[in-house]
């Protein structure tokens, strides 16, 4: 098993190290970025002084070695647009887009999987069709739109929660819910897709005919299989939500880092860019290795190999 | 994503119109205001942000002030200064000058920022804003002589924008990067706290000099938060969170003064929006933008009242020289192309297109009004491929290799001097796509005599076969649309810089 993590991680580095190379290649292609830093207004001297001043006119395989040797000691270079060290930028946004994140999938999980159960066990019925409607919502919804919404009933009309910002928890209610929301569906649906499927199997009839108790085939037995390809799912939905929540954050002007990646893509900041997809690669790789040994500990048949 | 956004900002202010009023900052002397972008360092030599010449102006001084109501030059941190000749001008320092870190502002702090900021190895990033001066001499504690690379007429709008004076002894100890989080300047408010791109908090500065012509702050607190989205700004406005914000959309402008919750104030912005054509034929000596004819037809073609008044609204207005109106040296005695589509369909088959063509027509912002003018050029028979790129994509292909065809604008800097527009494009540069060495020859003479005069002659001559030549198409000035709490006083002005120590409540 030590064997077997040790290889998984070595690919992941590997993946990783092939995500950076990538990126750095294709982010130096899409435009000049002496030009974009320079700005409106700048002559060619002037973007030629830049290019030089910032190394630009270097080979692209010196510059990524650079930038690589330099990342590996947690040096991220320095922001183009802010002036300031990337792993200073970045930590400071890091951890809102982690909260928000992690309460975003937290909320999804909390609100699908009892969903999903309950839709499952009485499919066709009421319940089921409430949780079906609510799915079709959540997916029909623009995340933009729903955060508004959210905006004009509890901060303009009763002015319980605030519309903007990070100053307290409170700030994080109308995002968490924006964001979970997004992502809750895909889950419910897997959920009660999985739950129907577990609970005409054979093994959970003969759990009934030994007279164990409802509960405890729900959860014991058809609820721990029906749940595995969830955790995948949810794995890559977290990876999304770190990555992805540049609507939310916009919306509700968080400043965590999908927004600072969308904004720095745009500023052709490249050492922030950069520094970013690797981290949220990075995110994305140790989301999937820990599904996998979730998965493996509540399927025992995944533990082989 | 800002255009989806906006979209359903119709909706938002709709419900928001039964909303309870807003609460004011009035109450603790805090004006609360919402930036939209996120503010690069806020050393002013290493941002080129709208926001980052607001910031500068609040936070430092120049040497001089331009007076945005008539245009005349004061006295900020000089009292005095005259051309020794075309390339030298000495200046006489203000005595009793402190700097919010208690320093005292001297010829040295001048000596220093010109020599440190004239010097392109230091990387400063608007290089336009500098690299007209080579260096300062100090002759004497408060005497301060300034050498120019060459005769430069427009110095002083310089010297009253863009050119803050640094403390040197904190600026050689900190850097661009410390200056950006620890700010010191002489300016009426002083930085309190930065969170960089996120959150700045100003106080007045009490040990303001007494006589500046920006006059002392009034407000104690400003509280500048980034807000990306304009909706969330205007929820915000609503909740009491906030109590200015600026660069509203026209539409939400109206909306929010249907209101009447806010006073909605709306001033022109130096910036102009005009079609660049490929008359020097970069993208191919067969194109359509090289003859003459075919310029004078897209000038006919696009409705510029009716962009006008239906889309930028406001006190935007139609532009016919290659220049913002109020600029020095611009003139509006130039020839103009009224809206006439028959007369372009003429020209065009005159030019030997009778069923028009097909062309490139690339944008970088505003889209809508990019479409709009794409169906003007349909109208009369020219299909457009339309091309949206980024800014630094689009200017990149313009300066490799050309476009035929590009919707652009320019806000030159608020510089109100015709050289930080028409010069910028009209002397051979990369972005120069008439290559009319006559009107180079002109620009250069207006933009090296210190005589006004002559130069205003030489830039009307330019801007007079710019127009006859239809090199460019200029459409329009562009607006902006500021939203604030009753209890502000706040007057915008043309050069779009909000002078929050001007601002004052109720």
């Amino acid at each position: 098993m030590l064997v077997f993590t040790l290889k998984r991680l070595g690919l992941a580095l590997l993946v990783a190290l092939a995500v950076s190379m990538l990126s750095f290649t294709l982010l130096h292609l899409s435009g000049d970025p002496a030009s974009a830093i320079a700005g409106e207004g700048a002559t060619d001297v002037d973007i030629a002084a830049i290019r030089a001043y910032y190394g630009f006119d270097r080979p692209l395989i010196v510059q990524y070695a650079d930038w690589l040797f330099k990342a590996l000691r947690g040096d991220f270079g320095e922001s183009y647009y802010f002036q300031l060290p990337v792993a200073q930028l970045i930590g400071d946004r890091l951890s809102i887009t982690m909260t928000l994140g992690i309460c975003g999938i937290s909320f999804a999980l909390l609100t699908a999987v009892p969903l999903g159960v309950a839709a499952a066990v009485r499919p066709n019925s009421l319940v089921d069709r409430v949780a079906l409607f609510i799915s079709v919502m959540g997916q029909a919804m623009p995340s933009f739109w729903f955060g508004l919404v959210l905006v004009v009933i509890f901060s303009i009309k009763f002015q319980l929660l605030p519309p903007s910002g990070t100053k307290s928890w409170e700030n994080f209610i109308m995002p968490t819910v924006v964001l979970g929301y997004y992502a809750m569906p895909a889950i419910m649906r897997l959920t009660r897709a999985g739950m129907l499927d577990v609970l005409s199997a054979d093994y959970v009839r003969t759990a009934r005919a030994k007279g164990a108790g409802e509960m405890r085939v729900m959860f014991k037995h058809a609820l721990r299989n029906a749940i595995i390809p969830v955790v995948s799912l949810s794995a890559v939905q977290m990876g999304f939500m770190l990555g992805g929540s540049i609507v939310v954050e916009s919306i509700f002007a968080l400043h965590g880092a999908g927004y600072l990646a969308w904004e720095s893509i745009g500023r052709n900041d490249l050492p922030t860019v950069q520094a970013l997809i690797l981290i949220f690669s990075l995110f994305y790789i140790v989301f999937t290795f820990l599904s996998d040994l979730l998965n493996a500990w509540l399927d025992p048949r995944m533990r082989v190999g | 994503m800002k255009t989806v956004l906006t979209g359903a900002s119709l909706f938002a202010l709709t419900m928001l119109a039964a909303a309870t009023p807003a609460l004011a900052g009035k109450s603790d002397d805090t004006l609360n205001i919402a930036f939209t972008k996120e503010l690069e360092n806020i050393d002013g030599y290493f941002n080129s942000a709208r926001e980052g010449v607001i910031m500068q102006r609040t936070v430092w001084d120049s040497l001089l002030y331009r007076d945005p109501e008539t245009g005349e030059y004061k006295g900020n941190l000089a009292t005095d200064w005259k051309w020794v000749d075309d390339v030298t001008i000495d200046f006489t320092l203000r005595q009793g000058v402190k700097f919010h870190n208690g320093a005292d502002f001297t010829a040295d702090d001048v000596v220093y920022t010109v020599n440190w900021v004239a010097d392109p190895s230091h990387g400063v990033k608007t290089q336009r804003n500098v690299n007209w001066m080579k260096s300062a001499e100090k002759l004497g504690p408060y005497k301060v002589r300034l050498h120019l690379k060459a005769p430069f007429p427009a110095a002083f709008e310089y010297l009253s924008g863009p050119v803050p004076i640094y403390p040197h002894e904190y600026y050689a100890k900190v850097g661009p990067s410390g200056m950006g989080q620890n700010p010191v300047g002489t300016g009426p408010y002083k930085v309190v706290s930065v969170d960089p791109g996120k959150h700045f908090v100003l106080e007045k500065f009490d040990g303001y000099f007494k006589d500046s012509p920006k006059g002392q702050a009034k407000i104690g607190h400003l509280d500048i938060r980034t807000i990306p989205d304009i909706n969330t700004q205007a929820a915000e406005l609503f909740s009491g969170g906030l109590d200015w914000i600026w660069q509203v959309p026209a539409d939400q402008a109206e909306s929010l003064e249907a209101m009447d919750q806010f006073t909605v104030a709306n001033e022109s912005t130096m910036r102009i929006g005009y079609l660049d054509m490929d008359a020097a034929g970069r993208t191919g000596k067969d194109n359509p933008m090289t003859k003459l004819k075919v310029r004078q037809a897209i000038n006919y073609a696009i409705d510029r009242e009716a962009l006008v008044k239906v889309m930028l609204k406001g006190k935007s207005k139609v532009v016919n020289a290659a220049c913002f109106p109020s600029q020095f040296g611009c003139t509006d005695d130039v020839t103009k192309y009224p809206y006439d589509p028959e007369k372009a369909k003429e020209l065009l088959a005159e030019a030997g297109y009778p069923d028009g063509f097909s062309v490139d027509f690339y944008a970088y912002r505003d889209r809508e009004y990019g479409e709009a003018i794409m169906g003007y050029l349909n109208a009369v028979g020219i299909n457009t491929n339309f091309k949206f790129l980024q800014y630094s994509a689009l200017r990149e292909i313009r300066m490799s290799q050309g476009v035929p065809m590009s919707f652009q604008t320019w806000g030159s800097y608020s510089i109100n001097d015709v050289s930080a527009i028409t010069s910028e494009f009209f002397k051979l540069g990369s972005l120069d796509t008439a290559h009319d060495e006559q009107i180079k020859e002109w620009l250069d003479v207006a933009d090296s005599s210190i005589d006004p005069e002559k130069r205003k002659e030489y830039y009307k001559k330019a801007l007079q076969k710019i127009a006859n030549e239809a090199y460019w198409a200029p459409l329009f000035s562009y607006n902006s649309n500021y939203v604030f709490t009753k209890d502000l006083e706040f007057t915008p002005t043309t050069d779009a810089i909000p002078r929050f120590f001007q601002m004052s409540w109720k």
